[in-house]
C-alpha cells in the first residue's frame, strides 16, 4: 500500500491548530475570518490520526497577538491549540466554552429582534457550562 | 441607572421594598400624589394593548407626572422603518423614564443599550412582561400575607403564556412552593422551563388536564387566556380556546380561600358569574398592577418620598 504524505513546511510563528474534526476546518477558516488575513495559511484535509482516524490541521503563520481564538472553545473545545514562536512550540492552548460568542451564529426564533433591527450583533450568551447551552441575549431562544 | 427587563432583575429582598412601597402607596396614596411633578413618562407601544399602557399611564398620573407616547407601530416612525435603537436615543431627549411594548422578543434590551432614561420592559412578544409578574407577586402577597408555601395552579395556555413563565421562574425563589400545571397536552409547559427550572431546582409539580382534579388542593389558581396571536394555524386556536371554563359549579370544589388570578384580557375561560365570587380576584389585580407601577416608577427614578 502506498502511503500519500503531505509536508507543509513549519511556521516561525503562529498557530497550528490540531485535532479537528475531519471537514471542520473550512467553517473553522471562516469563523475565524482568515480570509481577511494577509499572511500564510495552510489547511490540511482528512489527515492521518491514530486517536481520530482522520483529522484536519490548519497552519496559521502570523503574529500570535493576531487573532482571537475565543470562538473556537464553541465550534469545539476538543481541537488542540499550538502556539508557534521561533518554529518551537511555546504553548499547549486549552480551549474553554467562551462566555459570549458575537456574529458567530444567527437567532433561528423569527419573533427575536435581530431578525428586524438594522446593525444589531448576533450575541449569544453561555448560560448553562454543565450542559454547553447558548441563548440568544436578547430573546433567550437556545442554540 | 436602573432598568426593568425581566423579574429576576430584583432580587426577593429588593422585591419586598418594591412591594412595601407598593403596599404604602396603597394606603397613602395623597402622600405620593405629587412625587413625580415635573417628570414625564413615554409609552412606546409597538402594539395593541389596553391594559398594560394605561396602567403604566395612570401609574404616572398618579404620581403628579406626565405622559406621552404612542399607542401602535402604525402611528410611530416604526412605520417609516426606524429602528429601536434611533426612537429610543430620541425619545430620552423627550421624557424621564419609559415603557416599552413590542412584538418583537428582546426589542427592549436593544432600547437599554441606547437608552439615556431607565427603560421597562412592558412586554416583549411571547419572551417577558416583568411588570405583570410584578403585579401577581403583589397580588398574591396582599391577598394570602405570603409568598411561599404554596400549591398554585397553572391553568390554561402554559406553552406560549409568558405571564405563566416568568411567574414560575418569579416564585421558584420562595420556600415551599409547588405547582400543579393544568393545561391540554397541546399547550403543556415548554420542557426547558420543566427540566431547567422545576427539576433543576427540585421544585415539585404534577401536570393534569382536567382542571376539577387540581381545584380541591390549590392555594391559588392563576387561570390565562389562549392567545390567538401566538398561533399560526387558526383551526389549532378554534380547537383550544375554550377548553377550560372556570364556572361557578367547578369554583365549589375549591378551597374557601382559594383566590383566582388572571393577567386578563379574558375571553371565555372564566364565566361571569365567577366575578361575584369574594375568591375572584382577578379585578384586584389589576388595581394592584397600577400600585406596583407607580413604586416601579418611583424606584427606577430614584425618587424618595
Amino acid at each position: 500500500m502506498v502511503r500519500s504524505t503531505l509536508n507543509v513546511s513549519s511556521i516561525s510563528e503562529g498557530f497550528v491548530l490540531d485535532h479537528i474534526q475531519a471537514g471542520k476546518s473550512m467553517e473553522i477558516y471562516r469563523q475565524l475570518n482568515l480570509d481577511e488575513l494577509d499572511c500564510c495559511v495552510a489547511i490540511i484535509k482528512n489527515a492521518e490520526s491514530g486517536k481520530m482516524g482522520k483529522k484536519d490541521i490548519i497552519k496559521i503563520e502570523c503574529p500570535i497577538d493576531r487573532i482571537d481564538l475565543n470562538v473556537l472553545g464553541f465550534i469545539d473545545h476538543n481541537i488542540t491549540v499550538n502556539i508557534i514562536k521561533d518554529e518551537k512550540i511555546v504553548e499547549k492552548m486549552s480551549l474553554q466554552l467562551p462566555k459570549e460568542i458575537k456574529n458567530v451564529v444567527t437567532c433561528k426564533n423569527p419573533r427575536c429582534i435581530t431578525s428586524i433591527e438594522q446593525g444589531l450583533d448576533q450575541v449569544f450568551v453561555l448560560t448553562d457550562p454543565a450542559k454547553e447551552v447558548y441563548r440568544c441575549k436578547y430573546c433567550e431562544e437556545k442554540y | 441607572m436602573r432598568h426593568l427587563m425581566s423579574p429576576l432583575d430584583f432580587t426577593t429582598e429588593e422585591l419586598d421594598s418594591l412591594m412595601d412601597l407598593a403596599e404604602d402607596i396603597e394606603k397613602n396614596p395623597k402622600k405620593y400624589a405629587h412625587a413625580c411633578e415635573g417628570k414625564k413618562l413615554a409609552t412606546l407601544f409597538y402594539e395593541p394593548s389596553t391594559r398594560t399602557r394605561l396602567s403604566h399611564e395612570a401609574a404616572m398620573l398618579n404620581l403628579g407626572g406626565s405622559i406621552l407616547g404612542f399607542s401602535s407601530a402604525d402611528s410611530s416612525s416604526a412605520a417609516k422603518g426606524e429602528s429601536v435603537s434611533d426612537t429610543i436615543r430620541t425619545v430620552s431627549c423627550y421624557a424621564d423614564i419609559c415603557a416599552m411594548r413590542h412584538p418583537k422578543e428582546g426589542a427592549p434590551m436593544v432600547a437599554v443599550r441606547h437608552a439615556g432614561i431607565p427603560v421597562i420592559n412592558a412586554g416583549d412578544g411571547g419572551h417577558q412582561h416583568p411588570t405583570q409578574t410584578l403585579t401577581d407577586l403583589l397580588t398574591i402577597r396582599q391577598l394570602k400575607g405570603h409568598l411561599d408555601n404554596m400549591v398554585i395552579g397553572l391553568c390554561g395556555d402554559l406553552k406560549f403564556g409568558r405571564t405563566v413563565h416568568s411567574l414560575i421562574h418569579a416564585l421558584v425563589r420562595y420556600p415551599g412552593i409547588s405547582f400543579i400545571l393544568i393545561s391540554p397536552e397541546e399547550l403543556r409547559l415548554p420542557g426547558y422551563i420543566r427540566s431547567d427550572v422545576l427539576d433543576q431546582l427540585g421544585i415539585p409539580y404534577k401536570e393534569v388536564v382536567r382542571l376539577e382534579d387540581a381545584l380541591p388542593s390549590l392555594d391559588l389558581l392563576y387561570m390565562t387566556r389562549v392567545q390567538k396571536e401566538r398561533f399560526f394555524n387558526e383551526e389549532d386556536y378554534v380547537r383550544m380556546k375554550d377548553f377550560y371554563i372556570l364556572d361557578a359549579r367547578k369554583m365549589e370544589l375549591a378551597p374557601k380561600d382559594m383566590y383566582v388570578l388572571h393577567p386578563l384580557p379574558r375571553v371565555n375561560e372564566i364565566a361571569v358569574e365567577v366575578d361575584d365570587d369574594p375568591r375572584a380576584a382577578y379585578f384586584r389585580q389589576v388595581q394592584y398592577g397600577v400600585y406596583i407601577r407607580m413604586a416601579l416608577i418611583l424606584t427606577l427614578l430614584e425618587i424618595k418620598v
